[in-house]
This record gives C-alpha cells, sequence and structure tokens, in this order.
C-alpha cells in the first residue's frame, strides 16, 4: 500500500469507539457535571446570553401560534366557587401589591435556568379579591393559548414563593415567556406554570390538565414526579 | 495547444451520496433543532408541534435513506473509505502535529472528521430516541440526554463550520468541492494535497510501463 503502510495504526476506530462510549456515558455523568460546573460556566453563559439569544430557556407551545397580548382587550378573569367572580384589566393586576423573587425553572425535560428573577402577585392577594367559598378546594388555569390548562391545589398556589409573574428579569414578560401574565410554581416542573393566563376558575377538585392528559403526574413536585426520583 | 489537464476519480455515487443525504438531513436537522432552542427563533417560527415534526421525520428519513444507500449502492468503495478512515499511517499522525506530511486520498483531518461525524451520528440518535420515548414512557426519561443533544449541537456547528470554510472559502482547498460534487479532481490539485494517493494510482495503472 503505501510507503509507511505498515505502520499504520487503527486510531480511527479508537477514537469512533472512544467518543461513543464518552457520549454514552455522558447520559449518566452530563447532569451532575453541569451542575458542579455551573459556577463556572453560568458567568459565561450570562455573557453569552447577552450576546446570543440563548438564555437556557427553551419555548414550548403546544398550537400553531403563540396568543398576542392585547393591553387593550386582556382581561384576567376570577370565576367558579368565588362570592366576587370578577375580571381585571393589565393595568388593575400591575396595581396590586407587587412581589419580587430570585428562583430556578426547572423543565421535566431536563433543562433548568438558575436565579430567574420574577416580579408579580401572590395569589392570597389575588384571591382576596375574589373571596373563593369554602368549597373551593383548587384553581383552573386557562391560558390563551387552546387548550393549555392546568391547576394547582389551593394549598400549593398558597406556597411562599408562588406567584402569577408579569415581570421576568426586570422586564415585562415577553410574547414566549407567556405575556402578559404566567403562573411560577418553582418546586413543580415548568408546565404546571401556565403561560398567557386568561382565565382562573376555582373548582372543589383538580381537573385532567392538558400535559396531565398527555400522561404527566398532577403533582409535579421537581426531582420527585414523572418518573424522576423514583 | 496547452497540455490536458488530467483528472482523477475520487468519490463513487454510493460515497457522495452517503455525503449529500448526510449533509442535507444534518442542515434540517440543525435548523429545525434551533427552532426548538433558541427563543427568538421560537417566537418567529413558533409552530413548535410542526417544527418538531419535522426534526423527528427528518431524522427517521436520514436513517431509512442511509440504510437504502448501504443496500443498493456501491458497498465495497464503502468499505473500502471506511478502512481508510480507520487508519492512521506515520505520515498522517505526522500531518495530526502540523508537521509537512504526503498524504493519501484522504487527508489525517479528513478522516478525523468523518470518525467525529460517524460517532455523533450514532450519539444523536441514542440521545434523540431517548427524548422521543422518555415523553412517552416516563422510565425512559433520562435528564441528561437534552443536555448531552444540545452539547453534541454546539460541537458539530463548530466542525460544521470549518468544513464549510474549507470546502467553500479557502482557495487552496476548495477545489475539494468537485470531488464530492462531480466524483473528480484535477491531477495537479491532488498532487499538491494529496500526493501518495495519486502516487498509488499511478503504480496501479501502469505497472508494466515501469523499465
Ligand atoms: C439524527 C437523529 C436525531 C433525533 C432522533 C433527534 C431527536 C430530537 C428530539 C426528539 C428532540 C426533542 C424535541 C422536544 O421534545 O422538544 C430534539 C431536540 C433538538 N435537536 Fe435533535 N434529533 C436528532 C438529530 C439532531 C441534529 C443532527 C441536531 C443538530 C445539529 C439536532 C438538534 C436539536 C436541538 C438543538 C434540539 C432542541 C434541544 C433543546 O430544546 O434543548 N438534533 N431532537
Amino acid at each position: 500500500m503505501t510507503v509507511n503502510g505498515d505502520e499504520a495504526r487503527p486510531y480511527g476506530r479508537r477514537a469512533f469507539l472512544g467518543l461513543l462510549a464518552g457520549g454514552l456515558s455522558s447520559l449518566y455523568w452530563a447532569g451532575p457535571a453541569a451542575r458542579a460546573l455551573a459556577p463556572v460556566t453560568s458567568g459565561f453563559s450570562q455573557l453569552l446570553g447577552n450576546l446570543l439569544p440563548v438564555g437556557g430557556w427553551r419555548i414550548y407551545t403546544i398550537s400553531g401560534s403563540m396568543p398576542i397580548f392585547d393591553e387593550q382587550s386582556w382581561r384576567l378573569e376570577i370565576t367558579g366557587l368565588v362570592r366576587k367572580p370578577l375580571q381585571l384589566t393589565y393595568a388593575q393586576l400591575r396595581a396590586l401589591p407587587r412581589a419580587h423573587q430570585v428562583s430556578d425553572f426547572h423543565c421535566v425535560t431536563g433543562w433548568s435556568v438558575a436565579g430567574v428573577r420574577w416580579g408579580g402577585v401572590r395569589f392570597h392577594d389575588l384571591l382576596a379579591l375574589a373571596e373563593p367559598l369554602p368549597s373551593a378546594k383548587a384553581i383552573r388555569f386557562v391560558s390563551l393559548e387552546q387548550p393549555y390548562d392546568d391547576s394547582l391545589t389551593l394549598d400549593q398556589v398558597l406556597l411562599g414563593d408562588v406567584m402569577l409573574a408579569y415581570e421576568l428579569d426586570g422586564q415585562p414578560l415577553s410574547r414566549p415567556h407567556g405575556a402578559p401574565a404566567r403562573v411560577v410554581i418553582p418546586e413543580m416542573y415548568g408546565y404546571k406554570g401556565v403561560k398567557w393566563l386568561t382565565r382562573m376558575e376555582l373548582v372543589d377538585h383538580q381537573p385532567t390538565g392538558y400535559w396531565e392528559g398527555l400522561g404527566y403526574d398532577q403533582n409535579a413536585w421537581v426531582g420527585r414526579s414523572n418518573g424522576y426520583g423514583s | 495547444m496547452a497540455p490536458e489537464r488530467r483528472r482523477l476519480r475520487r468519490f463513487t455515487r454510493t460515497e457522495r451520496a452517503v455525503h449529500w443525504v448526510h449533509a442535507v438531513a444534518f442542515l434540517l436537522l440543525l435548523g429545525s433543532g434551533l427552532c426548538l432552542y433558541l427563543p427568538s427563533l421560537a417566537e418567529v417560527v413558533s409552530r413548535r408541534p410542526l417544527v418538531k415534526g419535522i426534526h423527528i421525520y427528518t431524522a427517521v428519513a436520514w436513517a431509512v435513506a442511509l440504510a437504502l444507500i448501504a443496500l443498493v449502492g456501491d458497498r465495497r468503495s464503502l468499505m473500502r473509505t471506511a478502512r481508510e478512515i480507520d487508519r492512521f499511517d506515520a505520515d498522517d499522525r505526522a500531518w495530526l502535529r502540523r508537521r509537512p506530511a504526503p498524504q493519501g486520498r484522504l487527508n489525517a483531518g479528513q478522516k478525523l472528521n468523518a470518525v467525529i461525524t460517524a460517532a455523533f451520528a450514532l450519539l444523536f440518535v441514542v440521545t434523540g430516541f431517548f427524548l422521543w420515548y422518555g415523553e412517552r414512557d416516563t422510565r425512559f426519561r433520562l435528564p441528561s440526554a437534552l443536555l448531552v443533544h444540545d452539547w453534541l449541537m454546539y460541537v458539530s456547528f463548530v466542525l460544521f463550520v470549518g468544513h464549510l470554510f474549507l470546502a467553500i472559502v479557502y482557495p487552496k482547498t476548495r477545489h475539494a468541492l468537485n470531488g464530492i460534487t462531480r466524483g473528480w479532481v484535477d491531477e495537479d490539485w491532488a498532487l499538491r494535497h494529496h500526493r501518495k494517493w495519486v502516487e498509488r494510482l499511478h503504480d496501479q495503472e501502469a505497472p508494466t510501463l515501469e523499465p
């Protein structure tokens, strides 16, 4: 063959098998490695996020188009088992006592965004306006994006860091993030946080939401549901 | 009259078919994958279920097309190429250490690129399968599958940009594009870049003409 033919070594297959072994085993170590390196990489990815449109977020939609928020016509309706059904305009929502928090966001498919700055209202303040009846046990959240809905129990929405957010990182919530308002519950996976919210219905038991209908867990505790941590 | 420039046959139709099936599928998967990945693109395109369908069906079509080529194509040329990519001789190893050394039909960088591409293709399929099937059966939901799929995308994107640069932009190497589109290259170009290959072709062609 070639002049140096007899010296040829099968590096090709070794590199191939090595890459395969590294790649397959990384299905076990990539998650822990990414978490261990997070202090180093998060500064870098923040820098990158400012330069490029990558911020760790993936935008999930279930239909053909993303709802468009129109400040004039948008209303947040609170109905169902309440003494005073009501509709809030965007301005009225923003006039309610404002809460801030920094929390991590986890998606059930495996990605997370650490240290998200949310601004919005606590459910305690929202519900005080509508006065739930004693029979109300849960809230069904309905999105402008049909047919996306999901629900949380009243106990869950009153947890300390659960909110209806209208700001993300100091900016009004953008369209991909669920403008004008979305549910935030950091201890559960993101699919429980309905985006493009338009209606809250108080009900006496939790209905099956969109993702639950596709086999996801009703109680989406991070690390303890949907096949994780079992 | 100028002496006629000699052309050398570089890639068989089967080899070229494998290359282009891979290239087209890669571009479609990259484009649709980025629409699933980048919020700004997701907002513009916004039809996530459709994009996801394109992504997954492209992956299936790609695998089927490669299997078909292997079935009906010139398998011997594929096997020969695979053997060639496997072997790194002393010149290849010197070349990788950035020392000038004569190269065979594929230089050491091309071999390495082919090896990485093949391994990544399999890893994309495995992680993509877990993403798809984990949605249907939570026992197969691996939180790292998405992370690894993303990392593969980043690395292959960088390789892809380098590949395009050498194939289309860089004047010294871009004649190689002829080899993978039409199947032949000019002999004088080949002598500069793949001398051992040209010499071997001559040895095979005219052994009896030698004194
Ligand atoms: C060849 C086999 C492949 C299969 C079976 C596959 C399958 C998948 C699946 C099932 C998803 C998840 C979609 C979702 O649930 O939202 C996905 C996402 C993605 N794929 Fe692939 N894919 C393949 C190849 C590729 C290639 C070659 C690239 C790019 C070069 C790519 C880039 C992406 C990206 C960027 C995402 C989004 C990931 C994220 O949201 O973080 N894929 N792929």
